[in-house]
C-alpha cells in the first residue's frame, strides 16, 4: 500500500506544545481521525476496492430505484410479490411480449427501447414469473436481509465479546465454549435447520432465514470483540479510569468498547455478501421465501426442474445468477482491499 | 504434547454434549403435538394418536426429563422397554426417507464419501500448487490472476456455478451427466457376479477389474467434484499464498540465498514445508466447507448422497433427518478439529502447546 503517495514535503508543519513539528493534518484527517482516514485513502486508491464500491453502489441505487425501473401491476399490490403473466408452465424467452396483467410501462421505457409494449426484459420462469421484476426488487430484499443479519449478529456477538474479554476467568471460559459449540456445525447446515424449524412457526418468508442465519452467525465477531478487548483493557486510559473509580460498566461501554469495536464493525459490514449468498442458497434449497417472492435465491431455484434443458431456458439461472455474483464480488472486493488496508503486517 | 491431546480428548465429549442440547433446544420451538408428529411414521391422522405418542415420549414432561429421554432413550409404559435414544442410535424416524434415519444416513453415506474422497486430491493439490505459485510470483501478472480468481471464487454460489456448469457440459454438450451411475452400469453393479466391497463405486469398479464402470462413475462425479473443488481452491489459495509470502520473507530465507543456494531450493527445501503448516490446518476448514458444499451440489447434481437427502428432508420440514446429520457432521467436524491440532503440534515445534 502506497501511503507515501501523500508527499510530505508538501505539506505545511506545526510545532506542537511541547516542541515538534508534525506534518498539518489534511482535511479528510481533521473529518474522520488519522486512522480512520489512512483506511479511506487506501480503499480509494486501491483500483480492486473501488470497482468493489462501485458495484455495491450501484445495487443501492437499484433498490431505490426499483419502483422506477420494475413498477409492480397494481399499486396497492404486495410490491415483493413478482407479478405473473398468467400461469403457463413453460418458461418465456427474454424480450417476449407481456400478454396478461400487463404492469404501467415506465417512463424511460420507450426513451431507451423506442417501444411502446412491456416485454419480459429477462424473460419468465415457469409459471409467468417476470424474472426482471424479480432481480430488481430482490436488490431489495438482499440488502434488506444482508443488513439485519449483519447488524444483528453484530450485536449479539459484540454482548458475548465485551463480556468474555472484559471479565475473563470463568465467564470467559463458559461463554468461548458455549460459542465454541455453535461453531461446531457447518453454518449453512445449522441455518437449514434452524429455518426448518422456524417455517411452521412464522410461515415462508425472509424471517426464519433470518433468525437462523443470526443464530449461527455471531460466533466470528464475539471471538474478534473480545480479542480487541483484551488487548485494549490493558492500556493505561482504562487503569486510569479504574484508580478514578469508575465502575465496570462504564469503563466497558465509555473507554474500552469505543476503541475496540471500529475493525470488527467494519469487517462485519462486509459480511453482507457472503450473508445474502447463504441466504439465496437457503431459498434455492426451498426453506427460504415462498415461491414468486421477489428474491434472486428463489428465482433461481425454478431452474430446477430444468437441469436436462438448461441450454434452452438458460435465462432462468444466468440473469439472477449475474445478480448474485456480481453482489458478492462487490462487497468481497472492498472486503479484500480493507484487509490490506487494516493488515497490521502492510503498515509503515 | 500428550497432555494437550488428553485434554482435548475430554473436551470432545463436552462439547458434543454441548451440541446435542444445542439441538434439542432446537426441537422444543416446536409444540408438544408437532414433536409427538416427528416419531410417527404415517401422517398422524387423528388426535388420539398423537396423544398417545406425546404420553408414551413424555413429551409434556419438564425440559430436562425429556431431554434425558431424548438422549438414552424413554421407558415405555406398558412394555417396559426403553424406546428411542440418540445415544442408542436411534435418530428416529425419516418421514422423507421412509426408513429410521440411522439407517438412511448409513445407506447414503458410501455415496457422499466417494465423493469427498474424490474431491480432496483436485483441492488439495491445485489450491496449494496456485497459492504457492502466486506467492513466488508476487505482484505479478500470475499474482494477480489468482487473486481475481480468489474473489470471484469467493463471490460464486455453490448453485449458480452448479448449475452454470450444468448448463454448459450437459445440458449443452451431454458430456457430463448428473446422478451417480449410468443404467447400464447401474445393471452391472447390482448383478450378482459383482462384489461391493465397499459401496464405493469407482473403488468397488477397479476392485472387480470392471474398468468401464470405474470410468462411467468417474464421469458422473466430474461436474460436483469439479464445484466443490472450486470453492475450496479460493479459501486454500489465499491462505498458502498469504503463509508462502510471510515465510520468504523471513531471515532464513535470507540467509539461505545469500549463501547460494538455488532459487528452487528455497522455495522448496526451505519456505515451503514452513509455509504450509497454516495451510495444514485450514484443510480442517475445508472439511467444513465440504460438509456445507454437499448439501447443495448433490441437490443441484441429483447425486444420491447425503447432502441431497438432507436437502430433499429441509424442503419437507422432515426436522429429525436434518438433525440426525447435523449431529452426525457436527462429530465429525469436532473431530477433524481436533486431528488437525494435533497435527499442527506435531508439524510445528514452534507450537508447544499450551
Amino acid at each position: 500500500m502506497t501511503t507515501s503517495a501523500v508527499a510530505p514535503t508538501a505539506r505545511k508543519r506545526y510545532k506542537t506544545d511541547d516542541g515538534f513539528f508534525l506534518p498539518e493534518p489534511s482535511r479528510l484527517e481533521k473529518a474522520v481521525g488519522p486512522e480512520s482516514a489512512r483506511v479511506i485513502r487506501g480503499l480509494l486508491t486501491n483500483p480492486l476496492s473501488v470497482t468493489g464500491l462501485v458495484v455495491v453502489i450501484f445495487f443501492f441505487i437499484v433498490a431505490a430505484a426499483a419502483p422506477v425501473l420494475a413498477p409492480p401491476f397494481q399499486a396497492t399490490a404486495d410490491p415483493y410479490q413478482i407479478p405473473r403473466d398468467g400461469f403457463g408452465p413453460t418458461p418465456q424467452e427474454p424480450g417476449s411480449v407481456w400478454k396478461r396483467d400487463v404492469p404501467p410501462v415506465p417512463f424511460w421505457y420507450e426513451g431507451v427501447t423506442g417501444k411502446q409494449e412491456w416485454v419480459h426484459l429477462f424473460g419468465t420462469t415457469s409459471g409467468q414469473f417476470d424474472i426482471y421484476y424479480g432481480i430488481v426488487w430482490g436488490t431489495r430484499t438482499a440488502l434488506l436481509v444482508g443488513i439485519l443479519v449483519v447488524f444483528a449478529g453484530l450485536f449479539i456477538g459484540l454482548i458475548v465479546g465485551s463480556i468474555s474479554g472484559y471479565y475473563g476467568g470463568a465467564t470467559d471460559d463458559i461463554l468461548m465454549r458455549i460459542t465454541e459449540v455453535f461453531m461446531a456445525f457447518p453454518f449453512l447446515l445449522a441455518a437449514l435447520t434452524l429455518s426448518a424449524i422456524l417455517v411452521p412457526l412464522f410461515g415462508r418468508g425472509i424471517w426464519p432465514s433470518v433468525i437462523a442465519l443470526v443464530s449461527f452467525g455471531w460466533m466470528g465477531y464475539a471471538r474478534v470483540i473480545r480479542g480487541d478487548i483484551l488487548a485494549t483493557k490493558e492500556r493505561d486510559y482504562v487503569l486510569s479510569a479504574r484508580t478514578i473509580g469508575a465502575k465496570d460498566g462504564k469503563i466497558l461501554l465509555r473507554h474500552v468498547l469505543p476503541n475496540a469495536i471500529f475493525t470488527t464493525m467494519v469487517l462485519a459490514s462486509l459480511d453482507v455478501g457472503a450473508i445474502v449468498l447463504t441466504f439465496a442458497a437457503l431459498s434455492f434449497l426451498g426453506v427460504g421465501t415462498d415461491i414468486g417472492y421477489a428474491d434472486w435465491g428463489q428465482v433461481i431455484s425454478f431452474a430446477r426442474s430444468y437441469i436436462l434443458s438448461l441450454d434452452t431456458y438458460w435465462y432462468i439461472i444466468v440473469f439472477p445468477g449475474i445478480a448474485l455474483v456480481l453482489f458478492g464480488l462487490g462487497w468481497n472486493l472492498i472486503g479484500d482491499g480493507l484487509r490490506d488496508v487494516l493488515d497490521p503486517r502492510m503498515k509503515k | 504434547m500428550t497432555a494437550y491431546i488428553l485434554r482435548r480428548l475430554v473436551q470432545l465429549p463436552l462439547t458434543v454434549f454441548g451440541v446435542t442440547i444445542l439441538i434439542f433446544l432446537m426441537l422444543q420451538i416446536l409444540s408438544p403435538a408437532e414433536r409427538a408428529a416427528l416419531y410417527i411414521k404415517d401422517i398422524p391422522k387423528n388426535e388420539a394418536q398423537i396423544d398417545r405418542v406425546i404420553k408414551r415420549y413424555g413429551l409434556d414432561k419438564p425440559m430436562y426429563v425429556q431431554y434425558v429421554n431424548w438422549l438414552i432413550g424413554a421407558v415405555d409404559q406398558d412394555t417396559g422397554d426403553r424406546v428411542g435414544g440418540v445415544l442408542r442410535a436411534d435418530l428416529g424416524y425419516s418421514r422423507t426417507g421412509r426408513e429410521p434415519v440411522i439407517d438412511l444416513l448409513l445407506r447414503r453415506l458410501p455415496a457422499t464419501a466417494e465423493l469427498a474422497i474424490w474431491s480432496f486430491i483436485p483441492i488439495l493439490g491445485i489450491g496449494i500448487w496456485l497459492g504457492i505459485i502466486a506467492a513466488i510470483n508476487h505482484n505479478k501478472l500470475i499474482d494477480q490472476i489468482a487473486r481475481v480468481f480468489s474473489i470471484v471464487g469467493y463471490s460464486f454460489p455453490t448453485f449458480v456455478f452448479g448449475l452454470l456448469v450444468l448448463m454448459l457440459f450437459y445440458a449443452k454438450t451431454g458430456w457430463f451427466p448428473p446422478g451417480r451411475l449410468s443404467d447400464w452400469a447401474v445393471q452391472i453393479v447390482s448383478a450378482p457376479g459383482f462384489t461391493q466391497y465397499t459401496n464405493l463405486n469407482t473403488f468397488d469398479a477397479l476392485l472387480n477389474g470392471r474398468f468401464d464402470v470405474f470410468l462411467d462413475a468417474l464421469r458422473h462425479m466430474f461436474l460436483p467434484i469439479i464445484t466443490l473443488s472450486y470453492l475450496s481452491w479460493a479459501l486454500l489459495l489465499r491462505v498458502t499464498r498469504s503463509s508462502m509470502l510471510e515465510t520468504l520473507g523471513q531471515d532464513y530465507i535470507r540467509t539461505a540465498r545469500a549463501k547460494g543456494v538455488a532459487e528452487k531450493d528455497v522455495v522448496n527445501q526451505h519456505a515451503r514445508p514452513n509455509a504450509l503448516i497454516p495451510v495444514a490446518t485450514i484443510s480442517g476448514l475445508t472439511v467444513v466447507g465440504l460438509l456445507n458444499g454437499v448439501v447443495i451440489t448433490e441437490t443441484v447434481f441429483n447425486y444420491p448422497g447425503l447432502g441431497s437427502a438432507v436437502a430433499a428432508a429441509a424442503v419437507s420440514l422432515d426436522v429429525l433427518t436434518v438433525l440426525g446429520f447435523v449431529l452426525f457432521n457436527a462429530t465429525l467436524l469436532i473431530l477433524a478439529n481436533l486431528i488437525v491440532d494435533v497435527m499442527y503440534a506435531f508439524l510445528d515445534p514452534r507450537v508447544r502447546l499450551r
